[in-house]
Formats: C-alpha cells, sequence, structure tokens
C-alpha cells in the first residue's frame, strides 16, 4: 500500500537501570504505561505542573492506521494548554458541509461553521498518527519526561508507598519503581490482565470496514453520510476527509462477511467504484475491518495504579468519543495527581477522578450505544422509526434533529461539587462544566489567561471596585506553591489593582457566557472546569471551596 | 401530587367516530410493511406536535402495557 506518511522511528536507548548495573534507579512520581493519546497528554500535563514522568512503550512508533480521526474541540482546547495544539491544527482539515442521504436521495444538509469568539475550532479531522506523533515531539521537549521506547511492561507490584514494575528491553530486564503508575496501554490493557481486573459491557457484532484512500481526484471536504444506498443496499456508508488528501470510506457490513477476503484490494476496489464511479484514481493507504465492544472497568483508580483511556472504557466510533474521551481523562487525572504528590491533597482527590471519568465513561457508552443502534437497527421496529425519521427529515427540520450519525463528543460536565443559586443565573454553562473561551480585548483569549492551577474570575464594572470587594483578598490565595490566578473584567481600568489581571470585554461575550454582572466570582479548576460561582463572595467563600475540592468532597 | 399534565382519559375530541376512522382508512390499500412505515412516521409526527414528554411517556408506557397484556 501506498504510504502518505512516514511513520517515525522513535530511538530506543539502554535505560540507565540496565547501563550502569550497580545504579538502582530513581524513584519516579509517576511512571505512564503507552504513548498512544492519553499517556503523552497526560505526561505533558505533569511535566507543566513540575512533576517527573516517565513514559513507558513497547513500541518505538505511532499508531498504525488513521484511527481516532476527528479531534473535537474540547481536546484541542487541551492540546492549546499543553502548548501542542499549533502543529495538530495547522496539519488538520477543517469541514463544516455535511449531507445526509437515504436511499438514493440528499434528505438534508447541515452546516457546522464554527461559533464566533472561541479560539479553537469545534473539531478538526486529523489521522491520530499525526497527532501522537505532535505529542510525542512535545515530550521529546520536556526535561521533565523520560520517554522510553521498546520498554515493555511485563509484571507489576504494589507496594504501601510505591509500585515496582517489571520492564523488557532489548538489553534485558530491570525493575522501575513509581509512587504511581498510570496504565494507558489500551484497549487490550495489560496491566488491567496483570491485575486480573474484570472489563464488562456489549458486544456488538456488525462488521465495519475501512478504507483510507488518497485520491488525486478534487473531492470536496465535507462528511457524506449514506443510509440505504444504492450502491450498497441494506447498509450505511461513511465519507470524511484527512489530511493529505487521504479520506476515510466506512462501510457497515453486516455479521457474516469474511474480514480477510472483504479486506482484499480488489474487493475495495468494486466497493469504492460502485460508490465515485469507474474513473476514481486512488491509492489505497490502509484497510481494516472491525467490530466494536462498550465497555468500562468498575474501577478507574486501583491503589497506585490508575487507569485512563481504552485500558478503563471503550465505546464504538460514532461521535468520535473514544481517542476524545481518552485526552479528556489525562486533562482531569494530571492537575490530581500533582496535588497529591505534592501532598497538598489527600487520595480522595484521585477518587474523583474515578468519580468524574467513569460517569463521563458512562455518558459516552450511552451516546455512542443510540447513534449505533441508529445506524445499525437490531429489531424491526428500531427500523421502522429510523427509516422514518430519515424519510421526515427532508421536509420536516425535527426529524433532523432525531437521525443519529454520531453526536460528536463535546467537554464532559461534573457533577457539580459546590453550587449556588442556579436559579439566579442565565449563563449557558453551570458549575462542573467546562470554562468557555471567549475574545477580550487586546486580542487576548480568555483561556490563555487561566494559567494553570485554580483561577478566579471576577466581575466588576470599575477596576477599582476590585479593591472594596470581599473576594479580594482571593489573589492571594495558594493552593500548596501556587498562586491563584485572579482575572477582574473591568469596563474601566480606572486604577491597576495589585494581585488582579485586568481585562476588557467590550464586545461582552465573555461576559454573557459567564452571566457576569458586576460582583459575580466564578472559581475555575486546573482542567478549566468551573467549580464554583457565587454573586457575592468572600475570600473565605472561595478558600472553603478550594479546600473542599483539595479534600476531594463530594 | 404533581401539576405535570397526564395522559386524558376523557374524550377530547368532537368526532371520535371521524377521527378512528380516519386513522384505520389511511392504512387501506397497504401492504403490512406499508401500514408499519405509516405508523411510525405518524407516532414521529404526533410527538413533535404534541411537544410534551411527559405525556408521550405515559402514552407510551399505557400502550405498550396494553399491547403485551392482550
Amino acid at each position: 500500500m501506498a504510504g502518505s506518511y512516514q511513520y517515525p522511528k522513535f530511538e530506543y536507548e539502554p535505560p540507565p537501570e540496565l547501563a550502569v548495573p550497580s545504579c538502582a534507579g530513581r524513584l519516579w512520581p509517576v511512571a505512564i504505561v503507552g504513548a498512544g493519546l492519553c499517556g503523552p497528554t497526560l505526561a505533558l500535563d505533569l511535566a507543566r505542573r513540575g512533576i517527573d514522568v516517565v513514559v513507558l512503550d513497547e513500541d518505538d512508533t505511532v499508531s498504525f492506521g488513521s484511527r481516532s480521526v476527528c479531534q473535537a474541540k474540547r481536546s484541542l482546547e487541551i492540546f492549546d494548554r499543553l502548548g501542542v495544539a499549533a502543529p495538530i491544527i495547522a496539519k488538520g482539515i477543517t469541514w463544516d458541509t455535511g449531507h445526509i442521504f437515504f436511499g438514493s436521495e440528499k434528505v438534508y444538509s447541515f452546516n457546522l461553521a464554527p461559533e464566533r469568539h472561541f479560539k479553537m475550532p469545534p473539531f478538526i479531522n486529523l489521522q491520530q498518527y499525526y497527532v501522537e506523533q505532535f505529542l510525542i515531539e512535545g515530550c521529546q521537549r520536556s526535561e521533565r519526561i523520560d520517554l522510553r521506547f521498546r520498554n515493555k511492561v511485563t509484571g507489576l507490584r504494589q507496594g504501601n508507598d510505591h509500585v515496582a514494575l517489571q520492564v523488557e528491553t532489548p538489553d534485558g530486564e530491570y525493575e522501575l519503581r513509581a509512587q504511581y503508575v498510570v496504565a494507558c496501554d489500551g484497549v487490550r490493557s495489560p496491566i488491567r490482565q496483570m491485575l486480573g481486573l474484570p472489563f464488562k459491557g456489549e458486544v456488538f457484532n456488525d462488521q465495519f470496514l475501512i478504507a483510507d484512500i488518497r485520491t488525486r481526484t478534487d473531492l470536496p471536504a465535507e462528511r457524506h453520510f449514506w443510509f440505504d444506498p444504492p450502491f450498497h443496499r441494506g447498509w450505511s456508508v461513511l465519507v470524511h476527509r484527512q489530511a493529505d488528501d487521504v479520506m476515510r470510506v466506512d462501510w457497515q457490513l453486516g455479521r457474516d462477511l469474511d474480514p480477510a477476503e472483504e479486506t482484499q484490494p480488489q474487493r475495495i476496489d468494486q466497493r469504492l467504484k460502485a460508490m465515485f464511479g469507474s474513473d476514481l484514481d486512488y491509492d489505497l493507504e490502509w484497510a481494516s475491518m472491525y467490530t466494536f465492544t462498550c465497555r468500562s472497568m468498575e474501577r478507574y483508580v486501583h491503589g497506585r495504579v490508575i487507569f485512563a483511556g481504552d485500558s478503563a472504557h471503550v465505546v464504538s466510533p460514532f461521535g468520535a468519543r473514544g481517542g476524545n474521551s481518552a485526552v479528556q481523562d489525562a486533562d482531569n487525572l494530571g492537575w490530581k495527581l500533582a496535588l497529591v504528590l505534592e501532598g497538598v491533597a489527600g487520595s480522595g482527590l484521585l477518587e474523583t477522578y474515578h468519580r468524574e471519568r467513569h460517569a463521563a465513561a458512562q455518558e459516552n457508552i450511552r451516546q455512542s450505544t443510540r447513534s449505533t443502534d441508529f445506524i445499525t437497527p437490531k429489531f424491526a421496529a428500531s427500523r421502522l422509526f429510523r427509516d422514518g425519521a430519515l424519510a421526515l427529515a427532508r421536509d420536516f427540520p425535527f426529524a433532523r434533529t432525531m437521525v443519529n450519525s454520531g453526536r460528536l463528543s463535546t467537554a464532559s460536565q461534573y457533577l457539580a461539587q459546590s453550587s449556588v443559586g442556579d436559579s439566579e443565573w442565565s449563563s449557558s454553562v453551570g458549575v462542573g462544566a467546562a470554562a468557555p473561551d471567549g475574545r477580550l480585548d487586546g486580542a487576548l483569549w480568555l483561556g490563555d489567561l487561566f494559567g494553570d492551577w485554580f483561577a478566579v474570575l471576577a466581575f466588576v464594572d470599575k477596576a477599582s471596585d476590585l479593591l472594596a470587594m470581599p473576594f479580594f483578598g482571593a489573589c492571594r490565595v495558594k493552593i500548596g506553591s501556587h498562586a491563584i490566578c485572579a482575572l477582574g473584567v473591568a469596563r474601566d481600568h480606572d486604577s491597576a489593582v495589585p494581585g488582579w489581571t485586568l481585562v476588557r470585554d467590550s464586545s461582552g461575550v465573555v461576559t454573557q457566557r459567564y452571566d457576569g454582572r458586576p460582583g459575580t466570582v466564578w472559581l475555575v479548576r486546573p482542567d478549566r472546569h468551573l467549580a464554583a460561582r457565587w454573586r457575592h463572595a468572600s475570600t473565605g467563600d472561595i478558600e472553603n471551596a478550594l479546600a473542599h475540592f483539595t479534600r476531594g468532597a463530594p | 401530587m404533581s401539576d405535570a399534565p397526564s395522559l386524558r382519559r376523557e374524550l377530547n375530541l368532537s368526532h371520535p367516530d371521524d377521527v378512528y376512522n380516519l386513522q384505520v382508512d389511511a392504512h387501506k390499500g397497504l401492504t403490512r410493511e406499508q401500514s408499519e412505515a405509516l405508523n411510525a412516521r405518524l407516532i414521529l409526527l404526533l410527538a413533535n406536535h404534541l411537544g410534551d414528554e411527559d405525556v408521550l411517556r405515559q402514552a407510551v408506557a399505557t400502550a405498550r402495557a396494553s399491547a403485551i397484556e392482550s
């Protein structure tokens, strides 16, 4: 198969534990097993928080095949916070028009034009191997991250204050000790198997065939989804664009066809020409037949071993909720692990990682199962309603909203831990949601100003009003050694305010998104989810909320 | 108990015979498959027009229970 992508080969270096035989090796704060999407994202997050981290991967290149191609806005925001979004966005493809076909007819089109005043687009399409490559290149630039390729974990022992990993390399085996081990080692997670932990869920029997083709034909950057098309009667087909003029075609094949036969290039050629016509000019890059399951571990934290990404939960591909939820796992875990390692927070904070991300996985499973059931109806009545919604969609806009070819991954909504007077608020987001970005005066993005730890975002009329507010002292509050980032949105900068960063919001976008009438304060977590909000806060209220969070209280 | 509207048990139509026959007549000359397709589409149209998810839930539960009993 022709390749538009040159797979990098990351260098293996003999680990110091083996290079110097008498060297016992250090006790690492964190060892991450697996360098896919989740592991390197978490490594970058921890390194930013001042934590040294070793990443072990049994392979020495990136994921084979395009796999998780849709990078949703929340992932892009996280990558941006970690300083690696630029190459991902530059290489990615944006599309905003999608078409839905039913039989031989187009029933409707939709437009996903970016919402204004967000730094990141709603999503981009980019092959997973590129994203992994850019993440690993980011890790290589960090002095706190030790990337070890061709280092395979073969054993694990939990002690009272550390975990000992047995690691196999081309130069032999060694033991690596870490205070915490994060298993980002994929759906077949060897670590999960070493601990004998169950991975239960629903198995779906429908087979799908993916072909990535590089076309020399000029095709629009659009998404096409066919239900029951004439060239593939009874089943569905999805086509969308990736970088390097690569198109992904995804055929639903039912339960009975033979994968070995269907992935033959000549068989794929027949299917492609039936769709695009016989003059399609292309190279086949990758083909894969897959089925899927929706599974989750019961618990994501087992003593000093923590599971994240596919090792903890898997979903159907509809909605791009696999890779994107792995990135959100890393985002949720990094700051909590850092505060626990620093002794600022107890293990109760790690328990909130389990609670929040387990709930997120349940939601992802629910959403992607609904999409799967729409695309592959399992019984007669399910198909009747599916076909009914599709048939009505052409003339009735309400029915378009029921057509479910995947509901794109969004930022998880965490359960509110502290929320005051919700009925008084008109903002579109509430406590637990991801902090919305917004454009501020001076070409500033709100998301760029939050810093790496907790932030307070306060709204006042005049900057000098901050001085008299009962929450003024919040700017001096610290969590461990980490100062809070105090941001004041003021119309009139009549005076400098020590300890506070002042910004203006002339367009009113940020003020509206946060319902920021004067006196309003929001507390933002280090992963930029909203922790609490007040109309009348005191510094004490903010300190109490922070103490509540670092305890991991419900 | 609650102020949520509940599924009507009493007549809400001026010409119940007409409405009943309207539904039945719509299926005349259709195959079983066409009849089933008609019903699914009719339910989706009416559900959206009704716009009350609580009442719809009660109607679905009532219809399902009645179908299992019979």
